[in-house]
């Protein structure tokens, strides 16, 4: 089983964001999906250090990959999708769009924001060039196994979610803008205080969701811990990990140590509440009745 | 040409309803998980769908079939099976969400016009051209999360016709990349074709308010006697630090009427009404209001004023993404 970390989606500091891939060259992980996700607007403030981010990576042995934006709308945005295939890196495409600038041929990964929910859709995927799959976290295991058996025979690699907030919504409307009574073109960058979203309560205070500027997470931290080992065995090549604020390198170390049978899954859970003590964790999506469902024990399959 | 108004039928009746008021086209699903309105007591069986597109033919109108959840790994048959069914039944098109679904469609079935759904959220005229040269697809339901200038711009990098929603329930989010419901209920509209569902409803007072919950979340409260609204999750009440209000999306329905102009303007071919779920009193209303918007827009008329707002959910409502400060 193979580490991948997603695409940072939060609007960090061009420092901090620079910290996260300099520490990820020594962090036992196997590829890394950089670039911009969520917003176009952001992108500006940390281009420049692209570059330099791929080569420590590159350097340190990972794989590298670019990730698309999630949602493709305005002439800029069409623009800066096109001119993704030019770095030289592979394109990660997290919307469609990002697959009709690619040459014909070339390879390419899939992200776990395009829909990919059954075989027609992966084997048309492959069809185009794609090399490796990320399913969409809302997918249930047995969805899971038969895209994984699916994959196999067509040569596609298949990752699945493995940790962090679960993105569940992109829009075209700025939810932090919107709080902060501005519009979106606007916006003054109100997401950039919130470097692992903000959370957001139910009217009996419950934790729920967590909005990332026109992103909506879930307020608690996917953890597939749990189900790494059934993974394992239905083919599944690589769990993602989604980049946070605090304890990140840690992370990684945990989950490569349960790849590695050095912690059992239980002893990995501990582990993760000790680096994020007042995280909420979840696994439903996999296991469970809903998505924000949280197994607490491996569910037998 | 005048624009073409395209209406929901829930039901054989509200089918009939429909065209009777004067619908250009109709669009309809099957009664199972293959569209993105499976309520219970909703949607046509296969005998219904012949007749009913019989009826609309009779008639002068168009039905159009939508197939728009994504297939379930496993069972893509069922989709293929309706794809298949809608086009023996006579349909003038299938609205089609996913890929693998479309490319089926175009290799099976290369005669039958296809639509791109709005659950598909092509938002830009790269990939909206993309569709069409990759599976064939004529017309393209656009996301709600577009201004009108951005539509006009679609429009003229593109031969494919666009569709817009003008009235009815309003995602803010863009459709078909939602999960919020299945992350709350563990139903959701890309894997079941519903949104919140009303299975995962319940009310509950306490101390002299009443709380609306979702899958026991609670998303909404409000006084003993003040009406409480049906708790869909991105319309929700929430709080954050010392905020609490409606974060996502104020509870109004999408009213674009006024814009009928500007759509036209901007080169939509395509009105389109939401509510499958609604009943054939209001669907009559809403198309007989639309169509005479359309026949007075095409005989250079001025537009009728107002006419729908009391059809609309709570009253209140919005022009959604058509107008840039949504955003």
């Amino acid at each position: 089983m193979q580490l991948t970390v997603g695409p940072n989606v939060f609007f960090w500091t061009p420092e901090r964001w620079s910290a996260l891939y300099d520490t990820l060259a020594d962090s036992p992980v196997d590829r890394v999906v950089l670039g911009e996700l969520v917003c176009s607007k952001r992108l500006p403030f940390y281009q420049a250090q692209i570059p330099g981010a791929i080569s420590t990576l590159l350097a340190a042995g990972k794989q590298v990959a670019l990730t698309s934006l999630a949602l493709v709308t305005l002439k800029r945005e069409r623009k800066m999708t096109a001119e993704l295939a030019e770095l030289g890196a592979t394109v990660e495409i997290n919307d469609l769009t990002a697959l009709t600038y690619l040459p014909d041929g070339m390879e390419f990964f899939v992200g776990p924001l395009i829909n990919v929910y059954n075989e027609g859709t992966l084997a048309w995927l492959a069809s185009r060039g794609a090399t490796r799959v990320c399913l969409p976290p809302e997918l249930p295991l047995a969805s899971v196994k038969t895209l994984a058996a699916a994959a196999r025979d067509l040569g596609v690699a298949v990752e699945v979610w493995g940790h962090g907030r679960l993105p569940l919504a992109i829009s075209g409307r700025c939810y932090h803008a919107r709080l902060h009574g501005r519009s979106k073109d606007n916006c003054q960058f109100a997401c950039e205080q919130d470097p692992d979203g903000l959370e957001v309560h139910t009217m009996d205070g419950q934790p729920f969701l967590a909005m990332n500027g026109v992103q909506t997470l879930s307020e608690s931290y996917a953890c597939s811990a749990y189900q790494v080992e059934t993974l394992s065995r239905i083919g599944i090549d690589a769990v993602r990990l989604s980049p946070q604020a605090t304890g990140f390198s840690d992370l990684c170390r945990v989950y490569r140590q349960l790849f590695d049978g050095t912690l059992d899954a239980a002893a990995a859970v501990d582990e993760i509440r000790r680096i994020n003590p007042s995280a909420h964790l979840s696994d439903g999506f996999l296991t469970g009745d809903r998505g924000a469902d949280w197994s607490g024990r491996l569910v037998p399959s | 040409m005048v624009m073409e108004i395209v209406c929901p039928a829930g039901t054989p009746a509200s089918l009939r309803a429909a065209v009777k008021a004067g619908a250009h086209t109709v669009y309809c699903g099957y009664a199972d998980e293959t569209n993105a309105r499976n309520f219970p007591g909703l949607n046509f069986d296969r005998a219904e769908m012949r007749d009913g597109i019989a009826f609309a033919h009779a008639n002068g109108a168009k039905v159009l079939v939508a197939i728009n959840t994504y297939p379930r790994a496993g069972a893509e048959a069922i989709w293929h099976r309706a794809v298949a069914d809608a086009e023996t039944a006579g349909t003038d098109a299938v609205i089609l969400a996913d890929p693998g679904l479309l490319d089926h469609a175009a290799k099976h079935h290369p005669g039958l016009r296809r639509h791109l759904s709005v659950q598909a959220a092509a938002a830009n005229a790269d990939i909206i051209n993309f569709y069409a040269q990759a599976f064939g697809v004529k017309r393209v339901v656009l996301p709600r999360v577009l201004s009108v200038p951005e539509i006009a711009t679609i429009n003229a990098e593109t031969e494919v016709e666009t569709e817009v929603f003008v009235f009815g329930g309003l995602c803010v989010m863009a459709e078909g990349r939602c999960s919020l419901s299945s992350y709350a209920t563990g139903l959701s509209p890309n894997m079941n074709g519903v949104c919140s569902p009303a299975s995962h409803v319940e009310y509950h007072e306490d101390s002299g308010a009443l709380n609306a919950r979702l899958g026991g979340y609670t998303i909404h409260q409000v006084g003993q006697g003040e009406p409480a609204p049906y708790p869909t999750l991105c319309k929700g009440c929430f709080s954050t630090g010392d905020k609490t209000g409606h974060l996502f999306a104020d509870p109004v329905s999408l009213n674009a009427e006024h814009l009928i102009p500007q759509l036209a303007k901007a080169g939509v071919t395509a009105l389109k009404i939401e509510g499958r779920q609604r009943s054939r009193a209001y669907v009559a209303e809403v198309v007989r209001n639309f169509r005479a918007a359309v026949d007075a827009l095409e005989a250079g008329q001025p537009m009728p004023e107002g006419m729908l707002a009391r059809l609309s959910e709570g009253q209140a409502t919005t022009a959604g993404a058509y107008k840039k400060t949504w955003r």
